[in-house]
């Protein structure tokens, strides 16, 4: 379980979040909606705990441990993986090394990169000359391998083909063992309460909700999470009267 | 031989261009016998063992030839393949004429004072030459390996690729675990002939207090192909070379790499030239440069000298505790229709990345050991696997000291 408790964030001098409360339940996955700038990748990084934001006030629970002040890999180590919108590129640091780390080297990286349509790229720098869509196929390669219990996604979908999209939606509903129906013997009840893995997902435009069945939304605005809903009435409703307006309604 | 005598006299004293001017005095150049070896085997485990990390395998298991020379002697010359010579080069100028058409043919014996002495007080050195047609599938291994202390170790090679052939050479220079200080002086002239192929990987595996001087000129006729890679990745007191090809046959193809590490006190500077001077002709230098405490120079320059060529150097270096990295890359177009570029980059390992691989569950030191190891693998086309693996080798070897 994920649980964020009325906290506040700083970016150099600006405060970036402000009283924000989380709860993520074992199982359950979240969509984080938001305007450009709202803070949305902000609280992402925050919780896989990268230095440069400042947590203020307030604190991060995960799996009953304080992780407010942990560092960036013991947070990784103990089971939280990122999936990012713009990783850096790393020269002479090849694709399937990557995966190796990420799996601790207990993976067979050729099958894993099957999956995700990227057994071409594995020998080619990690993210050097990448085009959106094979950043996202490469980071959730990277998130396969890794394998963590809370996953976050910022944007996956963004930048990705139409050809690739379904196998990127379903792909992150599998690691996130939300297609319940492709299993087998166990039933339905039985598989949703042994689900242990959780998401956080931030999308923009609303495709990924075609492919993973989301637990609930969230809005985003300002530093501040307003609105806790069913993802795809939040959409609309953004769709339809825009973040503002749907802000409005949730105060 | 007359002539180059008294060119080589007259340049006794004459200082070289570029890096600290070294005091040959200080250095004795005596000869120092050792015994010829028939078999490599028969070297001293000791000795074996700092040949290897220079990329030298005394079972000669994949090596098509192999020469070593300690100190002042060649202790062992052989070519295990038909169509490769592999000949101490004392002996092939007394055996062979034909050695006398290379000699000093593209490296100028008045350069300076180390091309001086290696003319005057020549000690040894090799000819490698892959005959025309011929493919050598093994690389050849040459060894300059230095025990006495204070020694000058004068050496000048002949590296031949016939017309249409393909020779591999891997050279490895190394001191004995307890040399400390010496001078070594190494004239190496390359032939790449029409359509040959020719790729020279250098490993310097240096003492602290060693001095080095290569002297290097390379030509690459119609359609050649020359890969010089220089790995020094040990410490050095002084290291000075810049070594030129000259592109002068049509579609020709030349690429320097190289990679540097400047250990505290280490003063290095290496640099890459070349020349296009024909049609189609095709240059690339690449470059990388981690200091942690020592002087790096880091070197490039290409002569684009007729329309229709291209080139491109690339110069990147690593500050990661303390030192130096100057960067010097000159393009000289003299003509319309070159095409010449270069990027250089000098600075420290960026955060975001060490951030990124640490999100993935490295600490902190084993995501900037994995970034500084992908920071000095370069994919080198052309270049045989096990080459690059002795490549791979040296820079993990050395990665331990680099960090």
């Amino acid at each position: 379980m994920l649980i964020i408790e009325d906290l506040k964030v700083r970016l150099g001098d600006k405060e970036i979040l402000r009283h924000i409360d989380l709860e993520i339940k074992q199982g359950e996955t979240h969509i984080l909606f938001g305007p450009n700038g709202s803070g949305k990748t902000s609280l992402l990084m925050t919780i896989m705990g990268y230095p440069q934001y400042k947590v203020t006030a307030g604190k991060i629970y995960f799996k009953g441990q304080d992780i407010t002040h942990m560092s960036i890999n013991e947070r990784a180590k103990l089971g939280i993986g990122m999936s990012y919108q713009r990783p850096p590129s790393i020269h002479g640091l090849k694709t399937r090394q990557m995966i190796e780390i990420c799996s601790n080297n207990g993976a067979d990286v050729n099958e894993l990169a099957e999956q995700v349509n990227f057994l071409e790229f594995l020998d080619r720098d990690i993210n050097v000359g990448f085009s959106g869509g094979e950043i996202k196929r490469s980071e959730l390669l990277q998130l396969i391998a890794q394998d963590p219990d809370l996953l976050l996604f910022d944007e996956p979908e963004s930048g990705v083909d139409l050809e690739n999209i379904a196998l990127i939606g379903n792909a992150i509903n599998h690691l996130l063992e939300r297609d319940i129906h492709s299993t087998t013997n166990k039933s339905k009840k039985q598989l949703l309460r042994e689900r242990a893995k959780m998401g956080l997902i931030i999308t923009h435009t609303g495709f990924i909700l075609d492919y993973v069945s989301a637990d609930r939304g969230q809005v985003l605005y300002d530093g501040v999470l307003a609105c806790r809903r069913y993802p795809v009435e939040i959409f609309k409703q953004i769709k339809d009267v825009g973040y503002e307006e749907c802000v409005r309604c949730a105060s | 031989m007359r002539i180059l005598n008294e060119k080589a006299s007259k340049a006794k004293e004459k200082k070289a261009s570029l890096g600290p001017d070294i005091n040959l005095e200080e250095y004795s150049s005596e000869h120092t016998p050792h015994g010829i070896v028939d078999k490599l085997e028969m070297l001293s485990d000791a000795d074996k063992e700092r040949m290897i990390l220079a990329g030298i395998d005394a079972n000669e298991e994949g090596r098509s030839g192999t020469y070593v020379q300690k100190d002042t002697t060649a202790i062992f010359s052989q070519s295990k393949q038909e169509g490769l010579e592999v000949i101490p080069i004392k002996e092939a100028l007394k055996k062979f004429d034909w050695v006398q058409d290379y000699y000093w043919k593209l490296v100028s014996v008045d350069t300076d004072k180390y091309t001086a002495r290696a003319q005057l007080d020549l000690h040894d050195g090799y000819v490698i030459r892959a005959l025309p047609g011929s493919t050598v599938i093994y690389p050849v291994q040459a060894c300059l390996y230095l025990e006495k202390e204070g020694l000058s170790q004068n050496v000048h090679n002949i590296i031949i690729a016939d017309e249409g052939s393909e020779l591999h050479i891997i050279t490895g220079c190394a001191t004995a675990a307890h040399l400390r200080s010496g001078l070594h002086v190494g004239i190496s002239e390359f032939f790449v002939k029409k359509n040959a192929k020719l790729s020279f990987t250098m490993i310097h595996h240096w003492a602290e207090e060693m001095m080095v001087r290569p002297r290097s000129v390379g030509i690459v006729e119609e359609g050649g192909l020359f890969l010089n890679n220089y790995i020094c990745m040990r410490p050095v007191k002084s290291l000075q070379m810049y070594p030129t090809t000259y592109l002068a046959g049509k579609g020709a193809v030349a690429r320097f790499y190289s990679l540097l590490v400047g250990s505290p006190n280490s003063e290095i500077d290496v640099g890459g030239r070349m020349y296009l001077q024909e049609e189609d002709t095709r240059a690339e230098i690449v470059s990388r440069a981690i200091t942690n405490g020592g002087n790096i120079i880091a070197r490039g320059d290409l002569i684009g000298e007729v329309p229709g060529i291209r080139g491109h150097l690339e110069c990147r270096g690593l500050i990661l505790n303390g030192g130096t990295i100057h960067a010097i890359p000159e393009l000289q177009g003299k003509i319309d229709g070159v095409e010449l570029s270069h990027e250089a980059a000098v600075g420290k390992i960026a955060q975001d990345e060490i951030l990124y691989l640490m999100s993935r569950g490295l600490t902190e030191d084993e995501a900037t050991s994995t970034i500084v190891r992908g920071f000095l693998s370069v994919d080198i086309p052309g270049l045989p696997p096990v080459l690059k693996a002795e490549i791979d080798r040296a820079v993990d070897l050395s990665q331990h000291d680099v960090m």
